[in-house]
């Protein structure tokens, strides 16, 4: 989900995650790096008083974000971050106060033991907010790699800065020398224990990983059984049923055939705004009607209107026909969009039937397909001859010009 | 049609009668069954496997004319089987047999050197035929791969890096529009007033510009049309 760090997004003042005014989760943002880096800055600069200027400069200047509908993150973590926030904003101001006071007590920027000492602190800041429960926890479930990277980096810097602090104050202190047997004892100890740790350490490190794996399968799985439960299994009892009735039980089987596919493949579930996924929704209906097959090829795609539905419409009786009259297993629909012209294609090996025979008045052929494109400047054409089955071609011009012209000529 | 004879210098040519043996390469035991059921007498099968290890080794050991490859299989998918069978035998003809609906699956395994593509839902008696042309060296597209193909090569603003293998001539697309509107081979033929064996030649064509285009777009398409 975050993984958007290599496209900068503009800068704007973030809405979710900020902590103030969104200024250091914005710039964070567009710069593509934690926030806190840009926090913890923001905060050093303030003790000599710049930082705020800067931040209260840049609330004036960056334009608010627009607040997004379904950013996509979940409720349960968006409440999770505010409670967050606020503990959050506590430690940053609690630390603010803490370098202001050590800014009063050592009495100027250029003390040098000061900078030590905040060095000290923020790498101290940064590696107990590694250690939050809610980020652990967070970062154990989900966004594997990305998570994994960042923690490495933060814990990198907070080791760092630490160990300059500490040692930057002892030597500034004279206290290095005296301490150099003691930190010699303390390494040596702690690398023999590391050696006798790390082994354990990994194994847990890679059962932990094993686990989320399992974790993240079981709930794929859980998922996957209540879709199957929900659908097929339904229908297979469905089928026991309707077991003598060979026509229901393909007809409840390519249902299930269709669902199961559009939920494996995810085709496009909105039906209304192209022209593509309609057809095969016209299709689909007319098939859970009339259970006939109907395969549907489509190439390329475009946006729906007024003229295109009608030629759906169109499109759909003729699938109706070929479906009641034809007595074929199967139908073929094949929808092409072309730069000028949307072309639908209707077939049935069945019996067709002799065009000129069809009396007058039939509303089916004439008035719902042949009518039907004339009026909205398209054109039909029907093939078809007893025993060599039908093809219905439609033709619509995809510049509304074009289909005007027609109709004026 | 003097040209497509040069193409077709086969020893054996299947539509004349001779039957040709089939390995089966799908992990449904009973849809193996099942296909060799109804394809009864047409074919001889000589082989079944269930993954890719034991296909690659059924197929080095029986030298069959043609693989019925199921295009998601345990040990890598069909792709995978193509890859080390082709190396070995480049003579073996693949026809891939899905219920797979995915571009990036049709698409994949007929780049992997499949020389055709049928849905599972085909019939005993189309299946045969299919068999029979791809055995003989001919492709078969079913109507949804000639969609997927016309798509793939539809026009974009990218001008073709090779201009031979990237773009489909007019003909070609005319008898792929002719597949994906449900026509058979017989009749494209007759509709468009050219023999039976140039259909097959343009379908050939076809094929070998999908396996030989190095087309960014064909890729990237199929991505897209996962991600829709």
């Amino acid at each position: 989900m975050s993984a958007t760090a290599a496209d900068n997004p503009q800068l704007t003042r973030a809405a979710d995650g900020r902590l103030l005014g969104g200024v250091a989760a914005g710039l964070a943002r567009h710069l593509g790096i934690d926030p806190v880096v840009i926090r913890l800055a923001l905060m050093a600069l303030s003790v000599g008083g710049i930082g705020v200027a800067v931040y209260v400069a840049l609330y004036f200047f960056v334009p608010a974000e627009k607040p997004e509908e379904g950013t996509g993150a979940e409720p349960g973590a968006d409440s999770r971050r505010k409670g967050r926030d606020i503990s959050q904003l506590i430690a940053y101001v609690g630390l603010a106060a803490g370098l202001g006071f050590l800014f009063l007590l050592f009495g100027g920027v250029f003390d040098p033991l000061l900078w030590f000492v905040v060095f000290g602190t923020l790498g101290g800041v940064i590696l107990w907010q590694q250690a939050n429960p809610g980020r652990r926890g967070q970062w154990m479930s989900s966004t594997v790699a990305n998570g994994t990277g960042r923690f490495l980096m933060r814990t990198g810097t907070g080791v760092l800065l630490v160990v300059v602090g500490v040692i930057g104050f002892l030597a500034f202190q004279e206290q290095l020398q005296n301490a150099r047997a003691g930190l010699t004892f303390a390494f040596t100890l702690i690398a023999g224990i590391g050696l006798i740790v790390a082994p354990w350490i990994i194994g847990l490190v890679r059962e932990r990983d094993q686990e989320r794996r399992e974790r993240i399968r079981n709930a794929e799985r859980a998922e996957l059984a209540a879709h199957i439960h929900d659908s097929v299994l339904h229908t297979l009892t469905l089928i026991q049923r309707r077991a003598d009735d060979p026509r229901e039980v393909q007809r409840l089987a390519r249902v299930q055939e269709r669902a199961l596919r559009s939920w494996l493949y995810q085709r496009p579930a909105d039906a209304e705004t192209t022209v593509s996924p309609a057809l095969e929704r016209v299709a689909a209906e007319v098939e859970e009607e009339h259970g006939v097959p109907i395969e549907v090829v489509c190439v390329g795609d475009c946006p729906m209107d007024e003229a295109l539905a009608a030629m759906l419409r169109a499109a759909r009786e003729a699938m109706v026909n070929a479906s009641k009259y034809a007595g074929t297993d199967s139908i073929s629909v094949f929808g092409e969009v072309e730069q000028e012209e949307v072309l639908v294609f209707v077939r049935d090996r069945g019996e067709g039937f002799d065009l000129d025979a069809v009396p007058e008045d039939r509303m089916g052929v004439r008035g719902s397909i042949l009518g039907r494109m004339d009026r909205h400047g398209g054109s039909a054409r029907i093939r078809t001859a007893p025993g060599e089955g039908t093809e219905v071609q439609l033709c619509m011009p995809r510049i509304p010009d074009l289909r005007n012209g027609r109709e004026h000529g | 049609m003097g040209r497509v004879q040069d193409v077709e210098e086969q020893s054996t040519t299947f539509s004349d009668g001779a039957i040709p043996r089939v390995v089966i390469v799908d992990d449904h035991r009973l849809f193996r069954s099942g296909v060799r059921g109804e394809l009864g007498d047409a074919v001889e099968v000589v082989g079944e496997a269930g993954d890719v290890d034991s296909a690659v080794h059924v197929i080095g050991q029986t030298q069959p004319d043609l693989v019925l490859l199921d295009v998601h299989l345990p040990g890598g998918g069909g792709v995978e089987v193509l890859r080390r069978v082709l190396a070995q035998h480049p003579r073996i003809r693949f026809l891939a047999l899905s219920v797979s609906d995915a571009a990036e699956d049709v698409i994949g395994v007929v780049r992997g050197g499949a020389r055709g593509y049928v849905t599972k839902t085909i019939s005993g008696k189309e299946l045969a035929d299919a068999i029979v042309r791809v055995a003989d060296g001919d492709a078969v597209f079913s109507p949804r791969l000639a969609g997927f193909v016309l798509d793939a090569f539809s026009a974009t603003d990218a001008p073709p890096v090779d201009p031979e293998l990237d773009r489909l001539t007019q003909r070609e697309r005319e008898v792929l529009r002719h597949i994906a509107r449900g026509y058979a081979y017989k009749e494209v033929a007759k509709e468009l007033f050219i023999s039976v064996k140039t259909v097959e030649t343009h379908v050939s064509s076809v094929l070998r510009k999908l396996q030989l285009s190095n087309r960014h777009e064909l890729s990237r398409w199929a991505t897209a049309r996962r991600l829709v």
